[in-house]
């Protein structure tokens, strides 16, 4: 475990936060790219782990809890919005999202 | 003197307003499937007044100044003045919500619980001494205002305005997040007042770490895009339009103010030794932010969009007076977002009576002769877009006079110059619609209906705001620059 | 010294009647809408003098007497009292603001007897007067602007009255958008003045400047930075070249209106800034050269402008731009008190000449064309003598008030501290075009033989609510310049004496004397008097109006006409169609031809309506393209977030490299 320096599991963190925004601007399935903000988040998560291991504190550990909630809060809204829209449109394609413009 | 309550009642006391406001959401939420449908007005009422009990408490938490809850949450004039204009602004969304939602047949317990919940959400920003509960508020005020946007279920435009707001809203606090955890990984801290400490005791010849500068601008793209400033502006016009009229109304005001409160934390007092650093950042953005407002604002035909892109606009004004990066900067800024907040308010209340069942009504053309139709109605719109284009004797143009007076203090000329263009570009618009009202046909197809008593008591509290920070604005500005005063700010230049 | 303490009567009168008509006016008839407007500002007429009784009872030492009422905003160091002042200057406005503006209000009530909005006129007419007043008795800047602001809100509102007509609309549209260009420019001045002083009161600010030395011709110091500044806001409101372009349009409006607002009061407010704030002018050769420059060629452009216009209100339009120009002229060259007596007297003669206008008008049952006019002299005499002797005060005919004011800017353009022979030079053609356009307006109007149709419009003399006014300020037109006469005769000008002490007081030093040569060359009265008779702004101004004649009483220039003459085979009238034609192919036509096809289909059209116009597109063009960028697609815009996200962390962090 003391092995591995710090570095790279920012750097691990850093490539997944990536894939997370350039997932959410290819994607065109609006769960996919819900995913993706997932997939941000828990980049997140793993650089509050990091940095917490880094700095010898409980304090980043403790943060991590609090991401995960709020994003379990958000997930649950975010379905909710999305259902509804797939009821209105029949369709889950971001691109078709675009009534309001200009 | 009261002898001073053990230290879990000093803290509840320090929070009370965020306090009172869950409690009521709470009661309104479990009350709600228990009331008849004709009774769902009264759980309106109840939410007001659980706005107007959290005002009254912030004047409670007030006696109690200091920090609560292991530094977590500042009570300080600042806070105290950001609690009064974001609760302000949620009681007249609150009052304007009643009769639409009847409207509109979505008279239900739940909306008034989000907002209420959205509220408590802002007063934890506006008082956060740590961003990890910043992030919390942050999150409990969007995830609310993501339902409040999609209220109007069966209409597409809401549904796509709750979409976008919810996706592209949760992508730009990941940034938010991120950002915190590169100050975390480089100080140690997410105290704000801890950041301070520790990039001020790096000794002068060492470099601020450029992993904590790297977290700064993370934080500004989550900031920037709650307050909606460029780049980060883009979902706004959309997701304003989409919205139910007052909810837009809730959104284009309160989070607003209560965001641009966390930022001045955020960079004036943590990372004010990177003052040198972030001025740019500001600057840049102030200018793209007036400009996309304001043209984009220009071609509107549709009222309450020209209304968003100009909350845009003002969102760039306010970092006009953000860049002075001195107290009289700080001071301006909040007593533009007041006057702001009440004009704004105002406006859209307007465009929510106005916009008739449906929401159909919301071309300048459906404004046509309203100066003769509803004259007082059409006085009121009026003063809300004198104000918001900044003329003498309303809050709006002492708000921009304030502004450009801090920053001029500040040598940051050309900014205001930039920004004394964009004003006169802002005329054009507001204009537009003003001379819509009284110099137009009266359009025959549409017959006004009368003002709800609730509605129109918003609107001339509003109103009556607007003139009173025109006519009389040294009071505020005195609050205003107390407020300044209490951050614990570094000497920035 | 019961009004003098209470200066803010003065400016609660109008301001009550504008809200008593305004709320309740709907419902009320006619006469308690009158009794309302005329009365509160018949009391703001007699508070007025009431105050300047008092104030002639001050001493030297307690003049200008300021008086502040609250503290109206405080932030940090900035401190804006409510607070009035009156001094010489202010005395002098203030009686030419309230006498003319009752007098115009009593005309209106004739004048809109029939309209629909009645109560709506009256009360912003009144608003109209509560801010113009203000703006009058400013101490500090930032009461002076929100007079600034207020009076052009109001005239916005009254141009667009009748705002079922879309020209009326768009007209007003236009003058609140011209004139905030210029209002940019002067709130910046403003803000400048604060940063530069840090105050905003007049005393305070002249204190501080009067210790200054004067910027030389070659350094644009702050100074003269902020009189540009100010002058932009001048050039708006004022109605001067390149932003005049808002005034013609603004004839939209009721004639009272243009009376009032486009022609005694509100446009001269930047004359009355510009003179106000001399000490800072006075500082600054650039700018003082600059605001010479503008009015003179305002002064001949429009006058050029004016000679081919056939609406009668145009060419007063027309006329009263270039009017200001002579007042700025006068400013530019030092001469403040000779442009607040032309000020003074323009209010007299051209409210008059509205206001014949307005009667012209409304006898002819709202034809403005003076082509469909004509011999309407025995139709409606008080019309038209009381036109005829405005018309000799505009056009310098000695005796008449326009005569010493316009007299005494050229004087001061000839041989003042300042002169400059070009500058006279466009005064003084100005002047000869002032006077040929003017009586080409009255001859076409009311001489020769009607070319409306006699059955079809009944015409009609005015009221008496519309003569009386009209005879009290055609008495005006004619002894109100008199306070200068005694000059002629080697006497005082009581006029320049009166206010002497206000631009004395912060004169500079060297100033000073300069200004006392012309005065003491004055020694010899029989001489002056010559001198003063035959001058040649006298002499251009008696050439204008014998040209009129000779073009349309003698000669009637209208092709049929000419053409009959021809076929009588008169050789007199041959012989002098010869001269006409070698004088219209030598002067007239070029004029003509420069004055149609350069000044206002080119220059005036072309360039400068363009240009608004143009910049107005740009704007909108951009406004498109920005909407554009709002593609609706969510996609996009998180790519603007990334983009934004990438851009700021790289920027900060080049900062971070670079600046440590």
């Amino acid at each position: 475990m003391s092995m591995i320096p710090v570095s790279w599991y920012l750097v691990l963190s850093a490539i997944l936060f990536g894939l997370g925004v350039v997932a959410f601007v290819f994607k065109r399935n609006i769960i996919t790219i819900f995913m993706s903000i997932e997939l941000m988040l828990n980049a997140v998560n793993l650089a509050f782990v990091a940095f917490a291991r880094a700095h010898n504190q409980l304090d980043g550990l403790v943060f991590v809890f609090f991401v995960i909630v709020v994003a379990a809060a958000e997930a649950a809204v975010g379905l909710a919005i999305i259902i509804m829209l797939a009821q209105n449109r029949e369709s889950l394609n971001i691109e078709r999202v675009n009534l309001l413009k200009f | 003197m009261i002898p001073l309550p053990a230290e879990q009642l000093l803290n509840l006391h320090r929070v009370a307003p965020e306090v009172v406001l869950c409690v009521f959401g709470i009661v309104i939420m479990v009350v709600d499937p228990f009331v008849q449908a004709a009774g769902r007005r009264a759980l309106g009422w109840l939410a007001f007044i659980g706005a107007l009990t959290a005002l009254a408490s912030v004047h409670l938490a007030a006696h109690f100044p200091g920090r609560a809850y292991s530094d977590l949450v500042n009570v300080d004039r600042f806070s105290i003045f950001v609690h009064v204009v974001v609760i302000g602004a949620a009681s007249l969304a609150i009052l304007g919500s009643l009769d639409y939602l009847e409207g509109e047949g979505l008279q239900r317990g739940e909306y008034y619980a989000l907002v209420l919940f959205a509220t408590a959400g802002m007063g934890i920003l506006a008082g956060a001494n740590e961003l990890v509960t910043a992030f919390i508020g942050l999150e409990m005020s969007s995830i609310s205002s993501y339902v409040l946007a999609g209220f109007r279920r069966r209409a597409l435009p809401s549904n796509e305005a709750s979409v976008k707001y919810f996706l592209l809203g949760s992508f730009a606090t990941a940034f938010f997040l991120y950002g915190i955890a590169m100050v975390y990984g480089a100080t140690g801290t997410t105290l704000i007042s801890g950041i301070q400490t520790f990039l001020v005791s790096l000794p002068p010849s060492q470099h601020l770490p450029a992993l904590a500068i790297l977290g700064l601008g993370l934080i500004f793209v989550g900031l920037g895009f709650k307050v909606v400033v460029a780049p980060f502006q883009a979902y706004a016009p959309d997701v304003y339009e989409g919205a139910p009229t007052p909810v837009t109304a809730l959104l284009a005001s309160a989070p607003k103010v209560a965001t641009f409160a966390l930022m001045l934390r955020v960079f004036y007092v943590s990372f004010g030794s990177a003052q040198h650093l972030w001025f740019w950042v500001i600057w840049i953005s102030a200018v793209l932010t007036m400009f996309i407002g304001n043209l984009g604002a220009l071609m509107q035909t549709n009222v309450k969009r020209m209304l968003g892109y100009s909350s845009i606009a003002h969102a760039g004004y306010i970092l006009v007076a953000f860049a002075a990066s001195t107290d009289l900067g700080i001071a301006a800024a909040l007593f533009y977002l007041s006057a702001y907040v009440l004009m704004k308010v105002g406006a859209f209340l307007v465009v929510t009576h106005l916009g008739q069942q449906g929401e159909r009504r919301l071309a300048v053309a459906d404004y046509a002769g309203l100066g003769m139709k509803q004259p007082v109605l059409a006085a009121c719109f009026s003063l809300f877009l004198f104000s918001l284009l900044g003329l003498p004797v309303t809050g709006g143009f002492l708000g921009k006079f304030f502004a450009f007076q801090s920053a001029l203090d500040a040598k940051i000329v050309w900014l205001v110059v930039i920004a004394g263009i964009n004003s006169v570009i802002g005329a054009y618009y507001y204009l537009r619609v003003i001379i819509a009202m009284y110099f137009w046909e009266p359009s025959q197809d549409y017959t006004p209906t009368p003002v709800a008593p609730a509605l129109s008591a918003a609107l001339l509290v509003a109103a009556a705001g607007t003139l009173y920070l025109g006519l009389l604005p040294t009071r505020v500005l005195v609050l205003a620059k107390a407020a300044a005063d209490s951050l614990s700010l570094l000497s920035l230049r | 010294m019961l009004l003098l303490e209470h200066l803010w009567i003065i400016l609660a009168l109008p301001l009550a009647g504008a809200a008593i008509n305004g709320l309740c006016g709907k419902r009320w008839p006619k006469s308690a809408v009158n009794s309302v407007a005329i009365g509160s500002v018949s009391l703001a007429f007699l508070a007025a003098a009431e105050t300047v009784r008092e104030f002639s009872h001050l001493a030297a030492a307690q003049i200008p007497y300021v008086k502040s009422y609250f503290t109206w905003i405080v932030a940090g160091p900035f401190k804006v009292d409510f607070a009035l002042q009156v001094d010489q200057l202010t005395v002098v406005m203030l009686l030419t603001v309230s006498f003319v503006g009752m007098l115009i209000h009593i005309y209106s009530t004739g004048y809109m007897a029939h309209e629909g909005g009645y109560y709506r006129f009256f009360s912003y007419l009144n608003l109209f007067k509560f801010f113009m007043l203000t703006l009058v008795l400013a101490a500090n800047l930032i009461v002076m602007f929100v007079g600034w602001e207020g009076v052009g809100l109001c005239s916005y509102l009254l141009i667009g009255f009748w705002f079922l007509k879309k020209s009326a609309a768009d007209a007003g549209k236009k003058a609140f958008i011209t004139t905030r260009i210029g209002d940019f420019g002067f709130t910046v001045g403003v803000l400048l003045v604060f940063w530069t002083f840090g105050s905003v009161n007049f005393g305070d600010i002249f204190k501080s400047v009067s210790g200054m030395p004067a910027e030389s011709m070659a350094q644009m110091g702050i100074l003269t930075v902020i009189c540009l500044l100010l002058f932009t806001g001048a050039v708006g409101k004022s109605a001067q070249l390149p932003l005049y372009v808002w005034l013609p349009d603004a004839m939209e409006g009721p004639t009272p209106v243009s009376a009032l607002i486009h022609a005694a009061t509100m446009v001269t407010a930047g004359v009355y800034m510009v003179a106000r704030m001399h000490p800072l002018f006075s500082r600054a050769p650039i700018a003082m050269l600059v605001v010479a420059i503008v009015g003179a060629l305002t002064a001949f452009y429009s006058a050029t402008i004016g000679l081919v216009q056939t609406d009668i209100k145009k060419v007063l339009a027309y006329s009263t731009v270039s009017q200001l120009g002579y007042m700025f002229l006068a400013c530019g060259v030092g001469a403040y008190g000779a442009g607040i007596f032309h000020l003074m007297t323009h209010a007299f003669f051209k409210g008059l000449l509205f206001l014949a206008a307005g009667s012209v008008i409304h006898a002819m049952g709202g034809e403005q064309d003076m082509r469909q006019m004509g011999g309407l002299r025995k139709k409606i005499p008080f019309t038209y003598w009381t036109m005829f002797i405005a018309t000799l005060a505009i056009a310098g005919i000695p005796g008449f008030a326009g005569f010493f004011s316009k007299d005494q800017i050229l004087e001061a353009v000839q041989s003042g501290p300042h002169a400059n022979p070009l500058l006279w030079l466009l005064g003084v053609v100005g002047a000869a075009l002032t006077s040929f356009y003017m009586f080409r307006l009255v001859f076409l109007t009311f001489f020769g033989a009607p070319r409306y149709d006699e059955h079809k419009v009944h015409v009609h003399e005015s009221p008496v609510n519309m003569t009386v006014p009209l005879m009290i300020l055609a008495f005006l037109s004619i002894f109100g310049g008199w306070f200068a006469a005694p000059k002629l005769v080697g006497g005082v000008d009581h006029f320049t004496k009166f206010l002497d002490p206000v631009f004395s007081s912060y004169a500079l030093p060297g100033a000073e004397v300069a200004a006392e040569v012309p005065a003491e060359a004055a020694a010899t009265p029989a001489t002056e008097l010559l001198h003063a008779l035959t001058g040649v702004p006298v002499i251009v101004g008696i050439l204008g109006l014998l040209l009129a004649w000779w073009f349309y009483i003698k000669n009637p220039e209208t092709p049929k006409r000419l053409a009959q003459k021809a076929r009588g085979l008169h050789a007199l009238l041959l012989n002098k169609y010869y001269v006409d034609e070698i004088y219209a192919a030598l002067i007239v036509r070029p004029l003509l031809w420069l004055s149609t096809n350069v000044f206002w289909h080119a220059v005036d059209e072309g360039v400068i309506d363009a240009a608004v116009n143009g910049t107005a597109s740009v704007a909108r063009a951009s406004g498109g393209q920005v909407r554009k960028l709002q593609s609706g697609n969510a996609r996009s815009y998180a790519a603007w977030i990334i983009i934004g996200a990438v851009g700021f962390t790289v920027l900060l962090l080049g900062l971070l490299g670079v600046v440590r």
